[in-house]
């Protein structure tokens, strides 16, 4: 009772902080600035707020938070626009919004299917700020109830969901998944700092793929490539059905849904350790588990954009807990804000420990400032919807190149080596044959997203146990089984089972005919082989090292599981599911354009960026890929050029970004931006 | 092209030498640099999270402002390979017109020493422009910390300690080593992205022993101390003019680790294991962070520098608005910051062989 005398007077000072005149400015600026970053896929948050950095120096705090708190809160709402209408995951946020969402364009509801995202967003994110005004307050004991082994049963309890997305056969979703774990632990070990599928002498591994490349590379590239071979636009219907309105009915019919989604977002985000990485897909599988009928899954049902959404702007605000109230960032966005934080005015918000006993009024202003920005943010996209989800008509030949160069500058800004723009090919292509053979790519990223989770926290509760279990045997078992863990296992459990029972209904890549065995079978011998090689490799680790553990327990699985796969490929007829080829039937048999060379055109981009460097190579590649594939008019393509080359030069100018040199910058010094 | 390259080559020489001596007579009197107009690009080999990015952050804006014709200042970051991808990168710059420089931290400086394979580059043909120091404090559960005698630690050599660690070859050899110097049975907890998180374990009870850089101590663990929920042990302490090992300015009451160290008899402040710990602890903490014009840099330019450094640290303000980012701790410029860059960028040849084969035959991690 009495922390709660002392937060009202403070919540009071937090609102007549926040609605003057010019917070309120500052605010809508933000919002502003976020949204237009936050549209193109891959940038986020990190990007624009290292652009309002300079500014920061002194300013008025309030000013200052308004601004960033702005930017940051509409992140995730802006980022739906690439999820839905392109399919291609703006940012760890919005990944299990594609599953549907990009269905739902494809059959021309694109308007509706985005405003039903941004009602949810816009509900998640007022449901978790006002979840937060009262829980942030008793909230740091029952966060330090959650010791490393309650964060290795969430990281498992997020695996799970690969079971409700495993798809028509189980054991290859869960071979997906253990190959995305797999790709998750290339690099440098965090235990000893041993490599694992890389070397020194080709350091670019080493520290292992990004999150943004193997996103892009897994979702985006395939589609785009599949849409680009069909020469036709994203939407089959040349009307668009469903305005605006009608997703926002959808998701006031789903509005349980939409609470619960956002209560596990709040839940999640405060979780320090986890990051926001698996809400999404928790959410996601929540809405699976909860719809009656499933059959609509994964091909454009409205649920599975509303569940994720709901939870993405929710975890927001529960991020905001670990980052103010221990100093932890819970983001890499939230990172740079904590350091802009002490930037602010002179100096005197100190994030950590001490917040809510000095700074509880400020506290409050970030809450309620970031659920203000979700509203604007939200009528100010909910406005646009209408119009953006028009994209979806043009012609697709017309904006992929267009997507090309998008995703190849975020690519490139993750690692600034022209690498990056080889593994977003790599992944790209591995991408292109999960779909093509019906592997589960949701499962795959799900696996990579939490294979670092998962072996960091695994190797620690290990070796934390095994102390506890030196000073006493029940010291031990507290510590392993608490009351939380025990809960989640139970949770865990229901949801595999439950999952597996369903999984046949919920194909989360859409309905694949069966066609000959060859391919198929090719494709699986190549993973076979990599799993083989990756058990090898983490084998030859030194066996005091504990790196070696998390790769060659997956690796095993995953051999077990590709020996079933092989088995049961020699026993049956061709026509068993397990013998899924898109290249057999369906849209992509009967393509206009064929995937080798659909696929060279991006591969030339590369090859020419390795040798020019990205800017001239982007001249050639719009200007030729307008004039002889989309086959417009020289003028069409002239112009067409110039503005992508404005477009890009502008924003990396703008976000102070460099792009890819190649051979020719080795020779040759030029000036910026051809470097 | 080799022709074509050669041919530029003496044309920028050419421009270059006319540019210099123009620049002699322009600035006859003034010895400097004009970067009016210019984006200086500050290189940090870190991602834009970590301790190096608010140093560098903290400094951008001033050093704007401090410098001649007041030319933007941007920070970029560059993360990798444990910060020796932009430490290699900064390496391959030539000095051009001084609008680029770098950031090096102590993760940068030990790779460097311990002769990490990574490492390409060389700090001695970098031009350091200014030094920052920091400290370290150690700190303990009250319960445990109850049980030491006064400053002698042996009643804690009985004790199962758990430690979050960043990584055997970090920063972090130096509180791992002066713990086993105290007898003080430490397990390492690997896998730690940050010091932040080895605190949160410190809270979530896991940890039973950690340790903090100064600015972080402030932060995150004072409060922690005024809630009963965490006790300091000792300051890793701060080099004075001769070299000696004295209490930290910025926490004044709380012992040093060689206070400790010798009232505990199991630890020696002599010897090569005192050596090592020494050498690192000076590589690691009072030169923790160094700002670097590249290879070739004109004298002008690291004139420029250091007068603009010199001109931040003269603000009637830096030390109020430096002390809670950076603590108390010299910023060091000129004669003193090369001092520094000396005792940070040079170890002993036994000392660099007693912790290579320790980190050897403790953590098995191999360094060739």
């Amino acid at each position: 009772m009495e922390v709660i005398m002392e937060a009202l007077p403070a919540l009071g000072d937090a609102w007549a902080l926040i609605l003057q005149p010019v917070v309120l400015g500052y605010l809508v600026l933000g919002v502003v600035m976020g949204l237009c970053i936050g549209v193109f896929p891959g940038l986020g948050g990190i990007a624009g707020l290292s652009l309002l950095l300079p500014f920061m120096f002194g300013m008025d705090p309030i000013l200052g938070l308004a601004l960033m708190v702005g930017m940051v809160a509409v992140v995730p709402t802006s980022d739906t626009f690439a999820s839905v209408l392109m399919g291609i995951p703006g940012s760890s946020a919005s990944q299990a919004t594609v599953l549907d969402g990009f269905p739902m364009s494809k059959k021309g509801l694109a308007a509706r299917a985005l405003s039903a995202a941004f009602a949810s967003s816009l509900f998640g994110g007022l449901v978790g700020a006002t979840f937060l005004t009262v829980f942030i307050l008793i909230a740091r004991p029952i966060v330090l109830e959650f010791r490393t082994p309650e964060l290795l049963m969430i990281t498992i309890f997020g695996l799970s969901m690969v079971g409700i997305l495993a798809g028509r056969v189980a054991i290859k979703g869960i071979v997906a998944a253990g190959l995305g774990m797999l790709i998750g632990t290339i690099g440098e070990g965090a235990s000893s700092g041993d490599l694992r599928m890389s070397s020194y002498d080709f350091p670019y591994l080493t520290d292992g793929l990004k999150l943004v490349i193997v996103g892009l590379g897994i979702f985006a590239i395939p589609e785009i490539i599949s849409l680009l071979r069909q020469d036709r636009a994203i939407s089959r219907e040349a009307q668009l059905g469903g305005g605006w309105l009608d997703g926002v009915r959808d998701w006031f019919a789903n509005i349980w849904l939409s609470v619960r989604c956002s209560i596990i977002g709040v839940v999640v985000g405060v979780i320090p350790g986890l990051g926001g990485s698996v809400v999404d897909w928790i959410a996601y599988g929540h809405a699976v588990q909860t719809t009656k009928d499933k059959s609509n899954f994964g091909k454009g049902e409205v649920r599975g954009v509303i569940g994720p959404e709901s939870s993405n702007n929710a975890k927001e605000g529960g991020g905001l807990v670990p980052t103010l109230l221990f100093g932890i960032p819970g983001s890499g966005s939230m990172a740079i804000f904590i350091g802009a934080i002490a930037l602010l005015g002179s100096g005197q918000i100190e994030v950590g420990p001490a917040m809510l006993k000095n700074n509880l009024d400020i506290t409050y202003s970030i809450v309620w400032l970031l659920a203000l920005a979700n509203v604007v943010g939200t009528i100010i996209c909910i406005a646009a919807s209408g119009g953006i989800a028009k994209l979806t008509t043009i012609r697709f030949a017309l904006l992929a190149p267009f997507l090309f160069m998008i995703i190849s500058f975020a690519a490139f800004q993750s690692g600034q080596n022209l690498m990056d723009l080889v593994a977003l090919f790599a992944i790209g292509f591995l991408g292109l044959l999960m779909r093509r053979f019906d592997w589960s790519r949701p499962a795959f990223l799900i696996g990579f997203v939490l294979a670092t989770p998962a072996e960091n926290y695994a190797n620690q509760a290990v070796q934390i146990a095994s102390s506890r279990f030196r000073r006493g045997f029940e010291e031990g078992i507290d510590y392993i089984f608490s009351p939380i863990v025990i809960v989640l296992l139970i949770i865990t459990v229901l949801s595999v089972v439950l999952g597996l029972r369903q999984a046949k209904n919920i194909m989360a890549e859409g309905d694949v005919q069966s066609g000959s065995k060859r391919a198929p079978l090719v494709f699986l011998l190549v993973i076979t082989g990599y799993i083989a090689y990756a058990f090898y490799d983490a084998a030859s680790i030194p066996s005091y090292s504990r790196d070696r553990v998390f790769p060659m327990f997956v690796a095993s699985v995953c051999l077990v599981g590709c020996a079933f796969l092989i088995i049961r490929m020699m026993l049956k007829p061709e026509t068993d599911t397990i013998f899924a080829d898109r290249e057999r039937n369906g849209e992509d048999a009967n393509a206009k354009h064929g995937l080798w060379p659909t696929l060279a055109w991006f591969a030339g981009l590369l090859i020419l960026t390795s040798l020019l460097g990205f800017i001239l190579a982007l001249v050639i590649f719009l200007f030729t890929f307008m004039r002889f594939r989309a086959g417009v008019s020289l003028v069409f393509a002239t112009i067409y050029t110039v503005a992508g080359l404005a477009f890009m030069c502008g924003m990396a100018w703008l976000l102070n970004r460099d792009f890819p040199p190649g051979l020719l910058q080795e020779y040759v010094d030029l000036p910026w931006p051809l470097t | 092209m080799s022709t074509f390259k050669t041919t530029r080559r003496v044309a920028t020489g050419l421009v270059a030498a006319a540019t210099a001596t123009f620049a002699m007579q322009a600035n006859a009197g003034g010895h400097g640099i004009d970067l009016a107009g210019k984006t200086v690009e500050w290189i940090i080999p870190f991602s834009e999270t970590g301790g190096s990015a608010k140093w560098a952050n903290f400094y951008a804006p001033l050093l704007s402002e401090a410098l001649p014709g007041e030319p933007t200042v941007v920070v970029k970051f560059m993360p990798g390979a444990g910060s020796t991808k932009g430490a290699n990168f900064f390496q391959e710059q030539s000095y051009d017109d001084g609008t680029l420089i770098f950031g090096s931290s102590g993760s940068t400086q030990f790779p460097f020493l311990l002769g990490d394979p990574r490492v390409k580059y060389d700090y001695a043909d970098w031009n350091v422009v200014l030094a920052s120091g920091t400290g370290g404090v150690a700190y303990l559960p009250p319960e445990l910390a109850a049980k030491m005698d006064g400053m002698d630690a042996t009643p804690l050599q009985g004790e199962d300690f758990i430690y979050g660690n960043q990584g055997a070859t970090r920063l972090d050899l130096v509180p791992t080593l002066a713990w086993e110097m105290l007898g003080l049975n430490v397990e390492s907890v690997m896998g730690i992205k940050g010091r932040g998180d080895g605190r949160l374990m410190f809270e979530r009870g896991e940890a039973n022993i950690d340790y903090q850089t100064s600015s972080s101590y402030l932060s995150g663990v004072t409060p922690l101390v005024e809630a009963g929920a965490a006790v300091p042990m000792m300051t890793w302490g701060a080099l004075d003019d001769a070299g000696n090992i004295v209490r930290d300015p910025t926490f004044p009451d709380i012992p040093t680790f060689k206070e400790v160290c010798e009232a505990t008899p199991a630890c020696e402040t002599s010897g090569e294991k005192w050596d090592a710990w020494k050498a690192f602890f000076i590589a690691g903490f009072p030169a923790q962070k160094m700002v670097f014009l590249p290879n070739g840099a004109s004298n002008d330019a690291i004139v420029t520098y250091t007068a603009a450094f010199e001109a931040v640290k003269a603000r009637a303000d830096f030390a109020e608005i430096s002390g809670k980012r950076l603590g108390k701790y010299p910023q060091m410029t000129g004669e003193a910051a090369e001092t520094a860059k000396a005792s940070a960028t040079n170890v002993s040849p036994e000392a660099k062989a007693f912790i290579v084969n320790w980190l050897q035959e403790k953590y098995g991690v191999s360094l060739n």
